[in-house]
């Protein structure tokens, strides 16, 4: 039996649990996974800021927290904390392990997901009606392709203690040590699948112990502020049980499994990943005792021919900036002001794609359906992106001054501005890809 | 007879994202409702309730003996989380317009 803990379902996943589960856990591994289609963009961006950054930003912390326990217990850590800067992550996770007085800690570092190379402007991007990188007609600041088992086994068979990717199909992060521990053949489709299941469950660390889950009076979960992060126990056919360490809070049940297995998913038969083609459409769920679900019946078939890519583009600067209204007619003079940012910005050019939303009121669903209630709270929340940062401060400067020059009462005025990312994708042909592992020693 | 409830009372979902593409799972917590979620909870009905917000098709697939069923909606995250303007860019609560959703139930229907 195989006990793989999964410690981060995403790039500010929280910390303490996780460090519950290599002291407590038992584990074989601990997998980390922080990359979104989002988290990646901002790894690009820190990395053309600081050529020495680029990685997840809790690495250090992560490490600090997890690894001498790691070390002790024999766990395993897999990562892709790495993001848009591998071997830069690889040497924080060393000077952890130095600092920390742990000798002998190696660090395997995969690269290769890095192909910007393979971009050019005749890039065909599938995600967006198939227009061409040329026709996005913004500069190209990053190309990820999505590695799998092939580009992460090789780490572990190099004995690392901790295996740190980029850009890497999730599920394959959890599957390289079940494919590696229990030497499953590379063609094995029914068991990659299986294996696949595995991961995608946990990718998402809390979100399939009670997290993303609570809706009170409908879906309670005890003691959600101490949810715990996942344990998978996998024997050597691939069958598994969801559960968690017995003193943590949240819980694992059926729906809490039922609500993971879907997620992010299209076609739950054709489940593509860099490994295999899963069919998620036969899982059986089935409850064995509290808090252990027994998973099974994951199918696959052969993996797909070409590789998904994220190429991410200068998106220019993201700025935001609100003010808020509270009290009787909150809600008029809310719409007043948004009125009146129109009125001051809307007729000028660069200001074409100005967002105003009022929070409290139709703010999340403002484009699915017209308000329904009035608020006696409400914000007025502006949004643009622009490769003018001069535009977007002047946005900003415009909600400011509604303290004085807007309705009455305005208030809680709050201002950013951020570099901005965008992200689609491409398709790229597996044998293009190269991945390579270096060693990194503490 | 017959009455009409949110779907929120009977059902629980989950909104993922991916890229523009938003896809909601909903599962019935009574197995006894799939039937009627089955039949009533549709790609149109759902297209016909947010035509500004889902753009493009909608897919459904059923997972029958999880009592669940998968909402795949194209061009529906204005843009993708690296791309809206709005607060919500990955659609985290999508899943809550779906439960926002009438259905009808037999008046006598517990609950």
């Amino acid at each position: 039996m195989l006990r793989l803990g999964c410690g981060a379902g995403f790039s500010s996943d929280r910390l303490e649990p996780a460090i519950d589960l290599a002291e407590k856990g038992a584990l074989d591994y601990l997998v980390f996974e922080t990359i979104g289609e989002r988290t990646l963009a901002f790894g690009h961006r820190d990395r053309q800021l600081d050529p020495k950054r680029g990685y997840n930003p809790q690495l250090a912390a992560r490490m600090r927290g997890t690894l001498a326990a790691c070390k002790r217990h024999g766990t395993r850590i897999v990562t892709n904390m790495g993001v848009a800067n591998v071997v830069a992550a690889a040497e924080v996770v060393v000077d952890v392990a130095r600092s920390q007085g742990l000798s002998g800690v190696t660090v395997a570092a995969i690269e290769g997901d890095d192909v910007s190379d393979l971009i050019g402007p005749d890039t065909i991007l599938f995600d967006n009606h198939d227009k061409t990188v040329a026709e996005i007609g913004r500069p190209v600041v990053g190309a990820n392709v999505y590695l799998g088992i092939d580009a992460i086994i090789p780490g572990l068979e190099t004995g690392a203690d901790v295996v740190i990717t980029g850009r890497v199909a999730d599920p394959s992060m959890f599957l390289s040590p079940l494919v590696h521990h229990y030497g499953w053949k590379r063609d094995d489709w029914q068991k990659l699948g299986q294996g696949t299941l595995v991961g995608h469950l946990m990718e998402c660390g809390m979100q399939i112990t009670g997290g993303y889950f609570a809706d009170p009076g409908r879906k309670d979960v005890p003691r959600l502020a101490e949810c715990g992060y996942p344990i998978a126990e996998v024997d050597e056919r691939g069958n598994c049980v969801i559960t968690k360490l017995a003193d943590a809070g949240g819980m694992v049940t059926p729906r809490t499994v039922k609500e993971q297995l879907l997620y992010e998913v299209h076609d739950p038969a054709a489940y593509l990943t860099p490994d295999v083609t899963a069919d998620f459409s036969g899982v059986t769920v089935q409850e064995t005792s509290r808090d252990r679900v027994s998973v099974a019946n994951g199918n696959g078939h052969k993996r797909p021919d070409k590789l998904k890519v994220t190429v991410g583009f200068d998106g220019g600067f993201f700025g935001e900036a609100g003010v808020s209204y509270a009290g009787p007619n909150a809600t008029a003079r809310a719409a007043l002001a948004r009125d009146i940012l129109r009125e001051r910005l809307g007729g000028r050019p660069g200001f074409e794609a100005l967002r105003i939303d009022l929070i409290g009121i139709n703010a999340l669903h403002a484009t699915a359906h017209a308000p329904r209630a009035e608020s006696d709270d409400v914000r007025v929340h502006a949004a643009m992106r622009s490769a003018n940062r001069d535009d977007v401060a002047t946005m900003l400067w415009e909600v400011e001054s509604l303290l004085c020059c807007g309705p009455a009462g305005g208030g809680g005025y709050r201002g950013q501005i951020t570099p901005s990312v965008i992200t689609h994708s491409t398709l790229i042909d597996r044998d293009a890809v190269r991945p390579s592992v270096r060693i990194f020693r503490a | 007879m017959t009455r009409h409830i949110k779907l929120h009372e009977i059902a629980h979902a989950r909104a993922g994202d991916k890229g523009n593409t938003s896809n909601v799972s909903v599962w019935v917590y009574d197995p006894g409702d799939y039937p009627l979620l089955k039949e009533q909870l549709t790609a149109d009905r759902i297209k016909a309730a947010y035509p500004d917000l889902i753009q493009g098709p909608i897919k459904r697939y059923a997972l029958d003996h999880l009592h669940g069923l998968n909402f795949v909606m194209h061009d529906a995250l204005e843009g993708g989380v690296n791309t809206s303007l709005g607060l919500d860019s990955h659609g985290k609560s999508w899943s809550f317009l779906i439960l926002d959703l009438d259905v009808e139930v037999p008046d006598n229907r517990p609950g």
